[in-house]
């Protein structure tokens, strides 16, 4: 005798199962929480816990000299921290009134776009290891090693990097920096060829995805997206080529557009970035030999610590190199917003300065903080399979949702 | 469409809403303005409809926190008008004796998180709000930790103490 109801597949649920996704799950690829109400496999609804690494960097930036909240910076999209970075000195350059000389600025694009390409790397293979398809990843992942070979030409380091300082770059790049991204180019035009010949028709793959947590261009305003997400629903704005920076307006670059927000539409706008990336680059490298190659930062010794042997030599540089550390410099009385174009979105500072040592307070607007507050209303009757996708195409990194 | 004059976005602003809206200033050329909590929704509704100023964009919400001040806290908005590439930042005075201001989650659905955390971190209460829960810190916690009171780490703490490094 059966003393346990049976049920078959077309009864209907009357309770649903509440299902912990996160927040140390293998597919959300950092530390997310989402409380999933269940039936069967289709999301009821959705509540998203955030904040497991939260670690105060705005709280930490009010006691720190500029310098300092560099590292801090990285630590937010780990993906692309160069990016990061340079969004920081810019802001702080701004403030400062700092004119940057032509050949940092393509320095900079250089070191941002490469940073781009590797987010754009690491979150369209790893949305098509979620969809089942390992060897896009396996394949790729080379490439951002390639990229990270150059960043330890440059500054040294590999995932957190702290390139640059207010005022340029620590050192100039070197000339196997410049070989190994003109082999980067030279490679990666094959490996993202391969890897769009893989994918961009693939049956299974667009099956999987075309159609899937596709997003209107209203509700993608209305909950502030920008960056590639937003571009997939149809929208095009993109602070590079709406606000630029760093000299972004010497270049001719495009800004793709998705035309649904589906999925499938932001892999094809991520894919279309790194060409054009790509293409940013190499007008970067071409652009970089007409200036003179001995510059690598401004001129300006009141906020850019001088060489170390004119310190030990010169009384003027051994002042300034004591004010630079102790905070000492002078700054103005005034609020400035600065924004980049990060891998997932507008990237911005909001640093209130009052003149002293370090800001007043400083708020960073976290493109993926905002971008992942969609998620957990989208989610609702989707498929759970589906939602992990979507969480994978909207490239939410922990760091950067936690700051 | 061009970029909105200062002058203009302030006169158009100014016209709309007599005596609640002032300039306090344009650094690097973004103006900012201040208005009072009786009327900022309205303004926010008004410079996201207005055909010809469209700030659509919600870019950035947040708070300052001003001890010295007499309406200590002020709540930072960010609009970015997309037609015409405009930025605008308002702002908003509280007194801590009265930390309410209208939400503005029932314009921009991507207000509620923004508030959430300007809740969590400064301790403004966002009438309206479907669901005012701290964010990034945990629930029990009782102090809002981004005013200027709160201290970057314990005071009690000795292990920082110069005499432990013989100084």
């Amino acid at each position: 005798m059966q003393n346990h109801p049976v049920y078959t597949d077309n009864d209907p649920q009357t309770e649903y199962s509440t299902l912990n996704l996160g927040p140390t799950h293998p597919a959300t690829h950092g530390v997310f929480q989402n409380v999933l109400q269940m039936d069967g496999e289709r999301i009821v609804s959705g509540v998203s816990t955030i904040g497991y690494i939260h670690r105060a960097f705005e709280k930490i930036a009010e006691h720190r000299p500029y310098y300092q909240i560099t590292p801090l910076t990285d630590r937010l999209n780990y993906c692309s921290s160069p990016i990061n970075n340079m969004g920081w000195h810019m802001t702080v350059e701004k403030l400062l009134n700092i004119q940057m000389p032509k050949r940092v600025d393509y320095m900079r694009v250089i070191i941002m776009e490469l940073a781009r390409i590797t987010d754009h790397i690491v979150c369209n293979s790893i949305l098509g290891v979620d969809t089942g398809a390992l060897t896009g990843f396996t394949y790729m992942m080379q490439y951002r090693e390639a990229v990270y070979e150059i960043y330890e030409e440059i500054c040294g380091s590999r995932l957190t990097t702290n390139i640059g300082r207010v005022g340029g770059f620590e050192r100039n790049f070197n000339t196997i920096a410049f070989a190994k991204t003109r082999k980067f180019l030279k490679d990666f035009t094959h490996g993202l060829k391969e890897f769009e010949s893989l994918f961009n028709r693939n049956r299974i793959f667009i099956d999987r995805t075309r159609g899937v947590a596709a997003v209107t261009a209203e509700a993608a305003l209305s909950y502030s997206w920008s960056g590639p997400i937003l571009r997939a629903a149809g929208v095009d704005y993109d602070v590079r080529a709406m606000e630029p920076y760093s000299s972004y307006e010497d270049f001719d670059f495009e800004v793709p557009v998705g035309d649904n927000g589906d999925v499938y539409a932001r892999f094809l706008v991520r894919n279309e970035e790194m060409w054009q990336s790509m293409r940013i680059i190499e007008q970067a490298l071409t652009k970089i030999e007409k200036e003179p190659s001995d510059i690598f930062h401004a001129n300006v010794p009141a906020f850019y610590l001088p060489p170390k042997e004119e310190v030990y030599n010169n009384m003027e540089a051994l002042i300034y190199h004591f004010k630079i550390v102790m905070g000492e410099v002078e700054t103005p009385n005034a609020e400035v917003y600065h924004s980049v174009e990060g891998a997932n979105g507008e990237l911005g500072f909001y640093l209130v300065n009052d003149g002293g040592r370090s800001p007043y307070r400083l708020h960073f607007r976290r493109p993926s903080f905002i971008n992942y507050q969609m998620y957990a209303p989208m989610s609702q009757g989707m498929l759970l399979s589906d939602a992990i996708i979507n969480m994978s195409s909207l490239n939410v990194i922990a760091g950067e949702l936690d700051a | 469409m061009g970029k909105i004059a200062n002058e203009e976005l302030l006169q158009k602003l100014n016209d709309k809403f007599p005596g609640q809206v002032a300039q306090t200033g344009a650094d690097f050329g973004l103006l900012t303005v201040e208005t009072n909590k009786e009327s900022i929704n309205a303004v926010l509704s008004f410079l996201k409809a207005d055909a010809t100023l469209q700030f659509i964009f919600l870019t950035d919400l947040t708070a300052v926190h001003y001890p010295e001040l007499e309406k200590p806290i002020g709540v930072v908005y960010h609009l970015h008008s997309l037609t015409t590439n405009t930025r605008i930042r308002i702002k908003v005075f509280l007194s801590l004796d009265d930390l309410h201001i209208p939400t503005a989650s029932t314009i921009w659905d991507g207000a509620n998180w923004m508030e959430r955390e300007t809740y969590d971190f400064f301790g403004v209460i966002f009438d309206g709000h479907p669901d005012l829960r701290r964010i990034l810190n945990v629930d029990d916690m009782t102090v809002f930790p981004m005013r200027k009171e709160f201290p970057l780490e314990d005071p009690n703490r000795i292990d920082k103490k110069d005499y432990f490094f013989g100084r």
